[in-house]
């Protein structure tokens, strides 16, 4: 799956939740199921500037897709699950098209105020650390 | 304009004095808690900054005509009523500054620069907001002088003792939080002024969280330096009170230099203005310093026991609702507290509890309430802060329980 249509499924999966309540727990759900990176890989250099709660970020380059694992505080439940929207939308894929993606999910599922302000340092960095890894390995 | 009285606490009456309060966020009327960041304003606020600039706007202290006139007895009338709000002797004594943290830097950078030199001692304590730290670090780093830290213990309480150990003929000030806005802890000020008196320092009071609270009394207290922010106290933002005595502020060289400070300017030399006027260079913050009479008038027309009163039912009411939570923490026991309550929750991150809380409507804040030194001295991250004004209700408490039950559930 593309990036876009990946976005589009999540989009779809949380049109079911009217209320924003409903939405945080199936973030936190989803949280919940993001599997902890191994110990070799929670060093400082993989530590996401900014966030309020502590977030790892693990990337590689696989073939010709760059891989990301990621991790957070295991009490900080919705950081986890934002992580783990992002892993699921950019893991995998192109590094050109990671690269150049516009995250339009982020807004249509009602999350822009959770990414940008709260956490604010935080998920931006760790998009802003995925794409500029992507970057560099781009053609 | 007629001011209401209140007999006793007319709470839905006090309800209507705050628009703001009449709203529904994410779908749910708005619970306010975050009263120790800002309180709302009442509407006599909101119409003083409106009538000033509809009416009475002009600039203060120069001009001759009927707008200026207006606007400076506005402004000086202020001036006074905060120093009968205080108790200061003199309303000279009253100097208005952008806030708790813009005053601190101005005794800092003034008293702090003339007086302090290599080795001298300032005394602050665990529990200080930032605010209340740097300023004194980078006085520290620019003279040579040392930043001493009073000690607390696990309820959030000053260590006398560890105190008077600290004070030697070395100690040239010590600046302390009134209320801390962390824990909500009330410091024994009178005591610590009396201390640092006895070896000859000077006392800064850090009022940003007392105000609301408590009667302030600056002659008996003594201290030589009391700073609050209005905005904490029902007035308008980016406006703060420095009170220091007439003595000092003499000896004290200005700060920032410009219009409105001086007595007479040439390129060889420029002689300063009197005090207070010394200390407020450039036009000030006219509407917003006129609206803070009004703020007081506020607090005086409801009464600071009557506010008081209430406020402690609702600490009273919140801590015995919030320890029936299992796994909620109380941070902060101080046998004197006001209305603030911070507490953790087992397993769950502060900020995981702030937006849930905020998207059922609930207020309060999260982190570490910029007093980054004392979290660590507690060994914790961050608190979930619930802070209470005269405005708020058991209803509301009982929203907030409710709240983090479903936080609680949520995560599970
Ligand atoms: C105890 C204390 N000191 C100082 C400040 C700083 O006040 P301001 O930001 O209005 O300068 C605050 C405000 O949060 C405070 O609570």
């Amino acid at each position: 799956m593309t990036i876009n249509e990946k976005q589009d499924e999540i989009i779809e999966e949380f049109d079911l939740f009217d209320d924003q309540l409903d939405k945080t727990q199936y973030i936190i759900d989803l949280g919940k199921k993001l599997p902890p990176l191994p110990d070799y890989l929670h060093v400082d250099a993989n530590l996401i500037p900014g966030c309020q709660s502590k977030v790892w970020l693990n990337s590689e380059l696989k073939a010709d897709t760059v891989h990301f694992e990621a991790d957070a505080e295991p009490t900080a439940q919705i950081s986890r699950g934002l992580v783990s929207l992002l892993i699921r939308v950019l893991s995998d894929q192109k590094p050109e098209d990671v690269a150049n993606a516009d995250l339009y999910f982020i807004d249509r599922i009602g999350l822009s105020n959770l990414v940008t302000s709260r956490r604010a340092g935080g998920m931006a960095s760790m998009i802003q650390r995925m794409k500029s890894f992507a970057n560099e390995n781009a053609l | 304009m007629q001011t209401a009285t209140y007999p006793t606490l007319d709470l839905a009456q006090i309800r209507a004095d705050f628009p703001i309060l009449d709203q529904l966020v994410n779908g749910r009327p708005l619970v306010y808690f975050d009263n120790a960041a800002t309180t709302q304003k009442p509407r006599a606020v909101l119409d003083a900054l409106a009538h000033y600039y509809e009416h009475d706007n002009a600039n203060i202290h120069r001009g001759i005509h009927a707008l200026a006139e207006r606007a400076t007895s506005a402004f000086e009338a202020s001036r006074k009523a905060v120093q009968s709000f205080l108790n200061a002797r003199e309303a000279e004594e009253i100097i208005f500054t952008y806030g708790t943290t813009d005053a601190i830097n101005l005794v800092a950078k003034t008293y702090g620069r003339t007086f302090l030199g290599k080795g001298d001692e300032i005394l602050i304590s665990t529990m200080e907001h930032h605010s209340n730290i740097v300023p004194w670090q980078m006085l520290c780093e620019e003279r040579g002088c040392v930043l001493k830290v009073i000690p607390i213990n696990d309820e959030g309480e000053l260590l006398l003792d560890e105190y008077e150990k600290l004070l030697t003929e070395r100690t040239k000030i010590v600046s302390v939080v009134h209320v801390s806005n962390a824990l909500g802890t009330i410091n024994p000020v009178k005591y610590l002024i009396d201390k640092a008196h006895a070896v000859g320092a000077v006392v800064l009071i850090d009022g940003a969280q007392a105000t609301t609270h408590i009667e302030i009394d600056v002659q008996a207290l003594d201290c030589d330096f009391y700073v609050f922010s209005a905005h904490k106290l029902f007035g308008p933002t980016g406006m703060g009170v420095l009170y220091g005595k007439r003595a000092l502020l003499e000896t004290m060289p200005p700060w920032r230099g410009g219009g409105e400070m001086i007595k007479e300017v040439t390129f060889e030399k420029t002689t300063y203005n009197d005090i207070p006027y010394k200390f407020e260079a450039g036009t000030p913050n006219i509407a917003d310093v006129i609206a803070v009479r009004n703020a007081l008038e506020y607090v005086n027309t409801l009464g600071k026991d009557t506010i008081a009163a209430h406020e402690h039912e609702l600490l009273t009411y919140a801590t015995d609702a919030l320890q029936t939570i299992d796994g909620l923490r109380i941070i902060g026991q101080a046998k004197e507290k006001v209305s603030v309550i911070s507490f953790v929750l087992d397993g769950i991150h502060h900020e995981d509890t702030g937006v849930i809380l905020d998207q059922q409507g609930i207020a309060v804040r999260t982190g570490h309430h910029c007093c980054q030194p004392l979290m660590r001295r507690l060994g914790i991250a961050g608190t979930t802060r619930a802070s209470f004004s005269v405005y708020n209700t058991t209803d509301e408490i009982d929203r907030l329980v409710k709240g983090l039950q479903r936080v609680k559930t949520m995560m599970a």
